[in-house]
């Protein structure tokens, strides 16, 4: 097979999941580089930034809404969803492939696609869209009110399609599990990762139509003069903060589910246990995706809408902290009477839950309708959304790229610099997010391009946090070369692996490392569930899901 | 370096304490739940690593005695739930709900990227002759209740004044009405919370909380002002 067949217009899963993970790990690149740029701006005003140079108000405004743009739809959808979702479904229920590889390969086409509209978005009259990722109409919807005429078209243009990549994605990942387990492969066999990707799928599919609608309406509004969101001409502009958001807070679960499964199979792995309480963590996932529905208007306490409303979305959204609260309870009970090894893998597993923990806890600031009024669009929010999001998108993806590296490359990554890289990684991001809060609770209102008009907010101390943000933001990223030299030296030098090197349990471990097209020599048949680690009366403290008795 | 707390402890309006109160409920609730968990973490992690010739033990979790574990903490966090909800519904009424009778209206007028002001006068009700506009600047007495009636004229804005713990996004075509009864005199920031486009970092004012003497030689400045026109 020539280059172009094997590796760009493969249909292999495996292919397809890591062109999404390199994709999306470059488009993460230029988010963080972004992040760079404002943070040094807020950091050091007025000063030019070493690699960006001066940063005018415009720049600024397109540099944060892209930033997080791209973190969310660009990087955290797919690395967390598409890469790990396509690699490891068919090996993981030991099929060979998904059921519709050609329609796989035109979904990373199209989110191909929608990458680059986005890049060129930055490049064109006007520059990049700057009217916050959430794009609240009527600024994201008149050019004469956000002075981007072909960076918001393009901009929306670009999120459509990576939708539309994603509906197409999201297909092949329910249908692959419900029709090409392996023999004897009943639905609690499969392992929680996998039931946590098809239920975020599941999520996403039924969240996205109308928002995909709405962006429609919203480029109606912006190209050809329609007001769905002008009420001069009988529109309504709250109407799109509610298709919004009514995708936008189930998308956090779309990415943190499969996050928790990545975890899951790290620490069961590595702590030597079973996962405790299968049937419960698989029941409170699915009573998390149900109430996710019902929260999306705690985005909009004091937008404007019904003052009664809050009190509903109140409940539910302190409510959802009930099956959150059960599902990390379980994982920290998991670890209980385990033998706990510390691979880098593990390293980043209990990062995220000691992390996430923080990004749990706060977000009933923002829930308690009341509290809210004074933390709502300040850096409270800010650090407490990252503090949900890189434990996410970050250090739950590092743990799964270093758990399953062996079986993508047949060779492992450094123990020793992966272990410098996770210090260097979850030491900084605190170090940048702690301080947030702080001048969050102090009033610092986020998307400010610079705080010197506002006396009570430019005083030295708040300066001195922001700094320290800044430096960590500089200090974290460094260390992510790290990641990138292991990443690629080991693809081609690392020590080579065997099939199974962390004497795991799931299908994809009988595959050869790394799996050829069709994944399995001898398709395997399932007797157990995933987790039987430590077995009692057995010699192995495993026993794989294949193993005859 | 840690002067920024003076800006917490800094609550100007009748209902900021109440605000206040309510996140510190949150704090101590979510905090010790927090506290909890990763304290159990730690242990567990530094308990269980792995040790030469010690076999993990089988635990499938499935059990009765195994899942109180995870139940009675999971109760006891329902019931701190529940007194969250009750306590920031009750403060979010107070704010944002009831509506207490008025000593004077002012209107807001969110624009970009400034902010307009219209003070009632002398006679203390809006829309009459004797109406003060300004920009960037409002006036208001401490110790009265005000209604303001938000608007804008083109894209959304948010009507922040973090000192009083007020917040309210304007919306084009509506006017909202809210209240705040302010308790301390100085002068502090009106900040713009919601993105209103490219000048959105600099949209800001100022409130003067003056007293009645204060605040009746500004008036009268104002109007000769007005007169001199």
């Amino acid at each position: 097979m020539s280059f172009w067949q094997k590796y760009v217009f493969s249909v292999d899963h495996k292919v397809i999941g890591m062109q999404y993970l390199l994709t999306g790990i470059l488009m993460g690149v230029i988010g963080a580089y972004m992040s760079y740029v404002f943070r040094m701006q807020l950091a050091f005003p007025g000063k030019e930034v070493p690699f960006f140079g001066l940063v005018t108000a415009a720049e600024y405004n397109a540099l944060i809404t892209n930033h997080g743009s791209i973190m969310i739809f660009w990087f955290a959808m797919p690395v967390l969803i598409a890469a790990f979702g396509n690699f490891l479904i068919p090996l993981m229920i030991g099929a060979d492939d998904m059921v519709f590889p050609r329609i796989n390969r035109l979904s990373y086409q199209i989110f191909l696609l929608s990458a680059v509209i986005l890049i060129v978005s930055f490049f064109v009259p006007g520059g990049g869209f700057g009217g916050a990722w959430t794009a609240y109409p009527p600024l994201s919807a008149k050019a004469e009110y956000n002075l981007t005429p072909w960076g918001s078209s393009l901009w929306l243009l670009a999120v459509a399609l990576e939708f539309v990549a994603f509906l197409l994605g999201g297909i092949n990942f329910i249908t692959t599990l419900m029709n090409s387990r392996a023999k004897g492969m009943k639905y609690l066999d499969i392992p929680i990762v996998l039931w946590m990707i098809v239920i975020a799928s599941i999520l996403f599919m039924a969240s996205v139509g109308p928002l995909i609608a709405g962006a429609i309406m919203l480029l109606f509004d912006q190209l050809i003069g329609t007001g769905f969101f002008d009420p001069s001409r009988g529109g309504d502009p709250v109407l799109w903060q509610h298709l919004f958001w009514f995708f936008g807070h189930p998308e956090v679960y779309v990415v943190l589910l499969p996050a928790m499964g990545i975890v899951a199979e790290v620490m069961t792995t590595f702590s030597r246990k079973k996962l405790f309480a299968y049937k419960t963590v698989l029941f409170t996932t699915i009573a998390t995706g149900v109430l996710s529905f019902f929260v999306w208007a705690h985005h909009q306490f004091i937008a404007g809408i019904d003052p009664r409303m809050a009190n509903i979305f109140t409940v539910t959204t302190v409510l959802i902290s009930i099956p959150i609260a059960e599902m990390l309870f379980v994982y920290i009970a998991t670890l209980y009477g385990g033998s706990i090894r510390f691979t880098t893998a593990m390293l980043f597993a209990l990062a995220f839950l000691a992390t996430f923990l923080i990004g749990g806890v706060t977000g009933i600031f923002l829930g308690a309708s009341g509290a809210d009024i004074y933390f709502h669009d300040t850096y409270f929010v800010i650090a407490h959304f990252h503090y949900t999001f890189v434990p996410i998108a970050v250090i739950a993806v590092f743990a799964g790229i270093y758990y399953w590296f062996p079986k993508m490359f047949g060779r492992f990554m450094n123990e020793t610099l992966g272990k410098i890289h996770f210090w260097g990684t979850f030491l900084p991001f605190n170090t940048i997010f702690l301080p947030l809060f702080f001048t969050g609770a102090a009033g610092d209102h986020r998307r400010i391009f610079t705080y010197a008009n506002f006396p009570q907010l430019a005083t030295p101390g708040l300066q001195d946090l922001r700094i320290i943000a800044t430096v960590s933001v500089v200090i974290l990223i460094c260390f992510q070369f790290l990641f990138f030299w292991n990443f690629f030296y080991s693809m081609f030098r690392g020590a080579k692996a065997g099939k199974n090197p962390w004497n795991a349990n799931t299908l994809e471990w009988v595959a050869p490392s790394p799996p050829p097209h069709g994944n399995f020599d001898v398709f395997p048949e399932v007797y157990r569930g995933p987790y039987e680690f430590s077995v009692p009366g057995r010699a192995q403290d495993f026993w794989p899901q294949n193993e005859k008795a | 370096m840690l002067d920024f707390m003076s800006l917490l402890r800094e609550s100007a309006s009748t209902f900021a304490r109440d605000i206040d109160h309510l996140i510190a409920w949150v704090a101590i609730l979510g905090g010790f739940w927090w506290l909890i968990a990763e304290g159990v973490l730690v242990w567990l992690i530094v308990k269980f690593r792995h040790k030469e010739g010690v076999r993990a033990q089988y635990i499938t979790g499935e059990k009765k005695e195994e899942m109180k574990w995870i139940h009675w903490p999971h109760n006891l966090i329902l019931l701190c739930d529940v007194a969250i909800i009750i306590m920031a519904i009750n403060v979010w009424y107070n704010v944002k709900q009831k509506l207490p009778p008025a000593d004077d209206t002012i209107r807001v007028i969110g624009q970009q990227w400034s902010w307009r002001f219209v003070h009632s006068g002398k006679d203390g009700i809006l829309g009459t002759p004797d109406d003060v506009e300004t920009v960037e600047d409002l006036h208001v007495q401490v110790g009265k209740t005000y209604h303001f009636k938000l608007e804008t004229t083109d894209v959304l804005h948010n009507f922040s004044v973090p000192v009083f713990r007020l917040k309210q996004d304007s919306i084009p075509g509506r006017v909202i009405t809210g209240w705040f009864k302010p308790t301390m005199t100085g002068t502090f920031d009106i900040q713009c919370a919601e993105m209103c486009g490219i000048g959105h970092g600099i949209m800001m004012g100022r409130i003067h909380v003056q007293t009645p003497e204060e605040y009746d030689q500004w008036l009268s400045t104002q109007q000769k002002v007005a007169q001199s026109h």
